[in-house]
């Protein structure tokens, strides 16, 4: 059944609290007065996005400085934020580093970077927030993957790879507690004009975090499993994912 | 002419067309820079100035709108502080349903704190509220040696001046404190007056005084009995309170370029009469949203694709008083001669609040300000007998709004330049002070 717009998460729990698109969503978000535990690397990054969710009408703001990639901490820093907010509705996994993919082809360790960041240190966050949501039998568990993952390419396959883990492991946690009235969605969005993407050429297929934000609040309100945003990005890994292999192989991308 | 594959950013007026590097910021600590990019440097927000004061030819160009968090809210003062890119329409967005306004608004919202700072912009209200700069608190600016300034009317107070108005070359600002104005409803108290002739402006102007935005718009192109016929608009916030709903987005994109011949004398012509027309009674009042009232341009996105690829000029000079008008009425007689006028062209008497910008544009006097469509050769020499007939009457011309003042000009316009580079950031530059300092 559709939640409508006003039964908005109101307690949320932003893992990356500072990339540009969890940014976007959690301002949506303060407006309608939620309040918040923000995780990130960064202690001036995180009291400045806390200083303008705080403006803009949220009714707490706590933050956590943190490195996502030491998984030991999770557990304590995740029951730390279920204590301060008194309950989770919304826990967002938003961090993730794109990597350099030439770099990845020579150097494993540049490669086990990424994959650290962006699959190893999410399924530790999932690990705990499943069962805690599980145990809740309410909440939503919403996770920033990418269209990178749902098919391997030459240009960026490292970074797909993680996505793509992430994505069979978030397919696999919706089948388990989805029953539980848990919502488990998995956001893909294209490509984004982010500090991330920053140093890329930019096309008329890039869309502003603000677009990106708009789709994953509709998903969450729409309890769906999985959205691309912007929306025609699921028309286009649709033809992407349909190309027969002996020809994708062959291909440019 | 390709001449590198650099991004072009563009100014509004899409004149110069010039190339430099862009790095967009999204901390206040990205700068300075982490690693070294071409030289020099120079912060740029929405890109809403006309000519050049926002353009490098070579250099890195920091893009601000990614800083555009708001940092600090006091509903009681209506105090706000935001990071230097925070665009004025989403300060609106913000602060009009919390019963705030911005302090001083020009002809369009989507210019960024940082951009209404480095060009101490000015709005309908100049006679009674001063400029941008007068509304200023305090901010920070950053140098490209690391320094970090904390400035105000008290602390570092010639860095403060000298950075209201100084067109982004003193450093980067990265957050600025301003004040805004309470209002109890978005509507607008407007009334307006249709005149003929300067004179009858400036009698408009003097008994409307007591209005808290004034300013006409002027046919340009009309001759004749109908020479300086205009629609003099004055328009107060309204005191009955009413609810203070957000805007809607903007209703209409301008899509493409339109052929360079779309503007010309005669569409023009068709459009100043059927404006001027519009209004039948000599004086018409009503109540209308402070939208159409201030940012009648912003409904229509990229309206500047109106004047085709190869842009527009704007020029918008101020002519102090001397007892007469003789000066401005000598500016519009030779843009009406020339038959280049387009249709958007405003005038407005400034009033005697000082600004604390050192390079601050307004003084009190009539001020003036239209587009042309760009004509090699025949709008250039237009510009040119224009800044000469306002350097002869002490008068001065917009940086924000030129693309074409000689340095001799400029230098004559603005005599404290020379001080004021004192205050330039050593790896800071841009193409205007270039041109106007032949640097």
């Amino acid at each position: 059944m559709a939640k409508s717009q006003s039964d908005l998460p109101s307690r949320v729990l932003a893992l990356g609290a500072t990339s540009a698109i969890a940014i976007a969503v959690l301002r949506q978000l303060a407006v309608k007065g939620a309040s918040f535990y923000l995780v990130a690397r960064n202690g001036e990054k995180i009291d400045t996005v806390a200083a303008d969710l705080r403006v803009r009408g949220a009714s707490a703001v706590h933050t956590r400085v943190l490195d996502l990639d030491n998984t030991a901490l999770h557990p304590q820093m995740l029951a730390d934020s279920a204590a301060a907010l008194g309950t989770i509705d919304l826990a967002l996994i938003a961090h993730g580093v794109l990597g350099e993919q030439a770099d990845a082809q020579t150097d494993y360790s540049h490669a086990e970077a990424v994959l650290r960041t962006n699959l190893l240190s999410p399924v530790s966050l999932i690990t705990w927030l499943a069962n805690y949501f599980e145990a809740a039998h309410k909440g939503t568990l919403a996770v920033i993957s990418s269209v990178a993952g749902d098919r391997g390419r030459k240009s960026n396959y490292v970074y797909g790879a993680s996505k793509g883990g992430l994505n069979v492991f978030l397919d696999g946690v919706r089948n388990r507690i989805d029953r539980s009235g848990v919502q488990v969605l998995t956001i893909k969005p294209g490509f984004v004009s982010t500090p991330m993407t920053a140093h890329l050429p930019q096309n008329a297929l890039f869309a502003h975090p603000n677009a990106i934000a708009d789709g994953i609040l509709k998903a969450i309100a729409k309890r769906k499993d999985v959205v691309y945003v912007p929306a025609f990005w699921g028309l286009i890994m649709f033809v992407v994912r349909s190309v027969p292999g002996s020809i994708f192989k062959k291909m440019n991308m | 002419m390709a001449r590198n594959p650099r991004p072009r950013f563009e100014s509004w007026g899409r004149y110069p067309k010039l190339y430099a590097d862009v790095v967009p910021l999204s901390w206040a600590s990205d700068f300075p820079l982490k690693r070294p990019t071409p030289a020099p440097l120079l912060p740029v927000g929405a890109g809403r100035s006309y000519g050049d004061v926002c353009l490098l030819d070579g250099g890195t160009l920091l893009a601000t709108r990614g800083l555009d968090r708001l940092l600090q809210f006091d509903p009681l003062t209506g105090v706000l502080r935001c990071e230097a890119g925070v665009t004025l329409a989403e300060i609106l967005d913000f602060a009009v349903p919390r019963g705030f306004f911005l302090p001083v608004t020009p002809g369009t919202k989507y210019v960024t704190v940082g951009g209404a700072i480095a060009n101490d912009i000015h709005g309908k209200n100049h006679h009674v509220a001063g400029t941008f700069g007068n509304h200023v608190i305090q901010f920070e600016l950053v140098r490209s040696d690391g320094h970090h300034l904390l400035c105000s009317a008290e602390r570092n107070s010639d860095w403060f001046s000298a950075t209201i108005g100084g067109m982004g070359l003193t450093g980067l600002i990265t957050w600025a404190e301003i004040r805004l104005r309470p209002i109890v409803s978005r509507k607008i108290k407007y009334q307006g007056d249709k005149f003929v002739g300067i004179e009858e402006f400036v009698a408009l102007s003097r008994s409307s005084a007591n209005s808290e935005y004034t300013v006409a718009w002027i046919d340009c192109v009309a001759t004749g009995k109908n020479f300086a016929r205009g629609i003099f608009m004055a328009g107060d916030h309204s005191e009955i309170a009413e609810p203070l709903v957000p805007s809607s987005e903007p209703w209409l994109t301008l899509p493409i370029d339109l052929p360079e011949f779309a503007l010309n004398r005669l569409s023009i012509a068709a459009f100043n009469t059927l404006y001027y027309s519009k209004q039948q009674a000599k004086q018409k009042r009503a109540l209308v949203d402070y939208e159409p009232f201030f940012y009648p341009l912003d409904q229509v996105l990229h309206w500047n694709r109106m004047y085709g690829k190869s842009g527009l000029l704007q020029f918008q000079c101020v002519i102090p008083w001397e007892g007469d008008q003789q000066g401005i009425t000598q500016i519009l007689k030779a843009i009406t001669s020339s038959g280049l006028a387009s249709f958007l062209a405003v005038i407005k008497v400034f009033g005697d609040v000082p600004s604390p910008g050192l390079m601050s544009f307004p003084k009190p006097g009539i001020t003036l300000a239209l587009d042309f469509p760009i004509r090699e050769e025949v709008s250039f020499d237009l510009l040119d007998r224009l800044a000469n007939i306002t350097l002869d009457h002490g008068g001065r011309m917009y940086p924000a709004k030129d693309a074409r003042m000689t340095a001799a000009q400029f230098q004559a316009f603005y005599p404290q330049w020379r001080e004021f580079s004192r205050y330039i950031d050593p790896a800071f530059g841009s193409a205007f002070w270039k041109r106007v300092t032949n640097g």
